[in-house]
């Protein structure tokens, strides 16, 4: 251990992230909005990137880049290896048994529909079910819809209490006969609600039928085992967790994808190639097909280890700290309700203000240089389910603090003044 | 810009109390106006008599922004003729979007400039706008607009 090092020990808790160096890892928060300091509480949309992901993307551009899985010179074995190199990196971050069940995607909304596609179209047919939940991202929700159109398969939906918890008896009880998919988000990204997947998975294997879950919005803020949950499919996106945007994951136990219909057909995805016949490679390259996001996919690599030189743990801990922190400063708040309310929450608060329209909130803070989304967070079941159109939604990430909560609280009390 | 210049004392006073609230029962000419992206929704109803705009009425949920100028608009185009109101239309548009420069080009639009703001808020220029894109539908006889899609009033005035 470095010395300062063991000064920062002596000076925090234990094992306590030290914001203050993290922040100076994003140079973005030294952006000024409207003449303020950036407060960036739009986390759930799309992260930011530190100068150790942003280094890494402009060293491979400057000194690896050409094409890969192609040629026998340098640079394409170079950028093969970085390439083939970040994807063993994600199989350890979420432990997959092998790196050939992880796939690279353009993102989550593209790794749902590499299994509609590439499962769904294959294995359901007319009469069928698939179970979703209500608080899904459209993504999760409208692929599934139009593998229903297209097979006249059926979607059912599992529904949640007020606080935003999904019923879990009144999911064990829409299995029958014709259910043969499941789709699920492990945390909700417009209320945070954290859902218990590995009991969800586990009861849908009771009943043969196999499980995808949208994570999301859980990757970049906690430990994720795809072993452990037993899930057969898992999806996420690299820039909500300090990685560049184009680029995802797909996770599939191999046994699933091995069986699965290729999504897009083209170079890379191929052993052989006559007017004939074609024969597909092998997983994961046989959904990969075309000259991928070779630089974002090392990026992606780059931010793994950001956020393992980190720590999930302590990350996750510091999220709940200001989670804690946040609920209680807007429960001091009058004629402000929070939307979402679970008892296992991620550091997401959506809230709405009594008598203001949530984007006359996102207008007023933004003023205050706070950036928080406003709107249905593509998530419009779940405004149904509680009444409204839209929330403001703040969402944390390791590098925020207590006196970013401050300048929001702050922000709130001038919309109502204004509204008074 | 900052809030006090869109947020004005006339713009949160029409939000709180919009003027001409409500459905006419003798209506000639109905419109229904909506922007899915945040939700803001207005119902149009007008008594059009020879050519005049005799009485106007709406009602609906939204923004601040969206209400406020939803119910200037009732106080502002009721008496006048038909050319009179779908003028106002393409001035407010024109305004909204940056087009119309209130400052040095003459106008019709009165204390409706309070809206100019917007300009500068490109997420929230389609608040302002929906009322009028609504009127002018309902002018033509269109039942529903919207603020996306093909009939998007930024992108057709752009």
């Amino acid at each position: 251990m470095t010395s300062a090092n063991t000064v920062l020990q002596a000076i925090k808790p234990a094992g306590a992230l030290d914001v203050g160096r993290i922040r100076a890892d994003f140079p973005i928060l030294n952006v000024e909005v409207n003449g303020k300091p950036l407060v960036y509480l739009d986390n759930a949309a799309s992260s930011q990137m530190p100068k150790q992901v942003i280094d890494r993307l402009v060293r491979y551009q400057t000194s690896e880049h050409a094409n890969i899985h192609r040629a026998v010179h340098a640079l394409s074995e170079k950028a093969t290896a970085e390439y083939e190199g970040a994807r063993r990196k994600i199989r350890r971050f979420i432990n997959a048994k092998e790196e050939r069940e992880v796939i690279y995607t353009r993102g989550t909304t593209d790794s749902v529909n590499l299994v509609m596609q590439g499962y769904g179209r294959a294995f359901l047919g007319a009469g069928d079910e698939i179970i979703v939940s209500q608080l899904e991202h459209h993504s999760n929700i409208v692929p599934w819809q139009m593998l229903c159109e297209e097979k006249g398969a059926r979607l059912r939906v599992i529904p949640c209490n007020d606080a935003g918890e999904l019923l879990l008896d009144d999911y064990a009880r829409l299995f029958n006969a014709n259910t043969r998919f499941v789709a699920i988000t492990h945390v909700s990204n417009a209320l945070g609600t954290i859902n218990p997947v590995k009991d969800m998975v586990a009861t849908a294997h009771r009943h043969g039928v196999p499980v995808l879950v949208d994570g999301a919005q859980a990757v970049p803020h906690m430990k994720v085992d795809v072993q452990d949950l037993d899930c057969d499919f898992y999806a996420f996106s690299g820039h909500k967790m300090c990685g560049p945007t184009g680029i995802g994951i797909l996770y599939g136990k191999a046994q699933l994808l091995e069986k699965m219909k290729p999504f897009e057909g083209g170079g890379d995805m191929i052993l052989s190639v006559t007017f004939e016949k074609t024969t597909y490679n092998a997983i994961p390259h046989k959904f990969e097909a075309g000259t991928p996001p070779i630089a974002a996919a090392i990026g992606l690599g780059a931010a793994v280890d950001y956020l393992e030189s980190v720590g999930l743990d302590r990350i996750a801990a510091h999220e709940h700290d200001l989670l804690t922190y946040a609920t209680e400063a807007f429960t001091q708040l009058k004629g402000v309700r929070i939307v979402g309310t679970a008892g296992n929450k991620a550091a997401v608060v959506s809230f709405t203000l009594q008598g203001v329209h949530p984007h006359d909130v996102g207008t007023i803070l933004n003023e205050d240089g706070v950036a928080v989304r406003t709107g249905h967070h593509c998530a419009q079941p779940v405004m149904q389910r509680f009444g409204i159109p839209a929330t403001a939604r703040a969402s944390f990430y390791l590098y925020n603090t207590f006196a970013e909560v401050d300048v929001l609280i702050a922000g709130i009390r001038r919309v109502q003044k204004i509204f008074g | 810009m900052d809030s006090k210049q869109l947020y004005q004392e006339v713009i949160l006073d029409h939000n709180k109390k919009p003027r001409n609230w409500g459905k006419l029962a003798d209506a000639s000419h109905k419109a229904e106006g909506l922007n899915p992206l945040c939700g803001d929704h207005i119902w149009l109803s007008l008594k059009l008599d020879d050519k005049r705009v005799e009485n106007i009425a709406f009602e609906g949920e939204g923004c601040a922004i969206c209400k406020a100028s939803s119910s200037m608009m009732t106080t502002n185009v009721k008496g006048k003729t038909v050319a009179e109101a779908e003028q106002m239309v393409r001035e407010f548009r024109d305004m909204a979007t940056g087009k119309l420069d209130i400052g040095n080009l003459p106008n019709h639009l009165g204390r409706l400039t309070v809206f100019a703001g917007v300009r500068d808020l490109p997420s929230r220029v389609k608040c302002a706008i929906l009322p009028w894109h609504t009127l002018q539908a309902a002018l033509h006889s269109e039942s529903v607009v919207s603020t996306e899609g093909d009939q998007d009033p930024v992108a057709a005035a752009s």
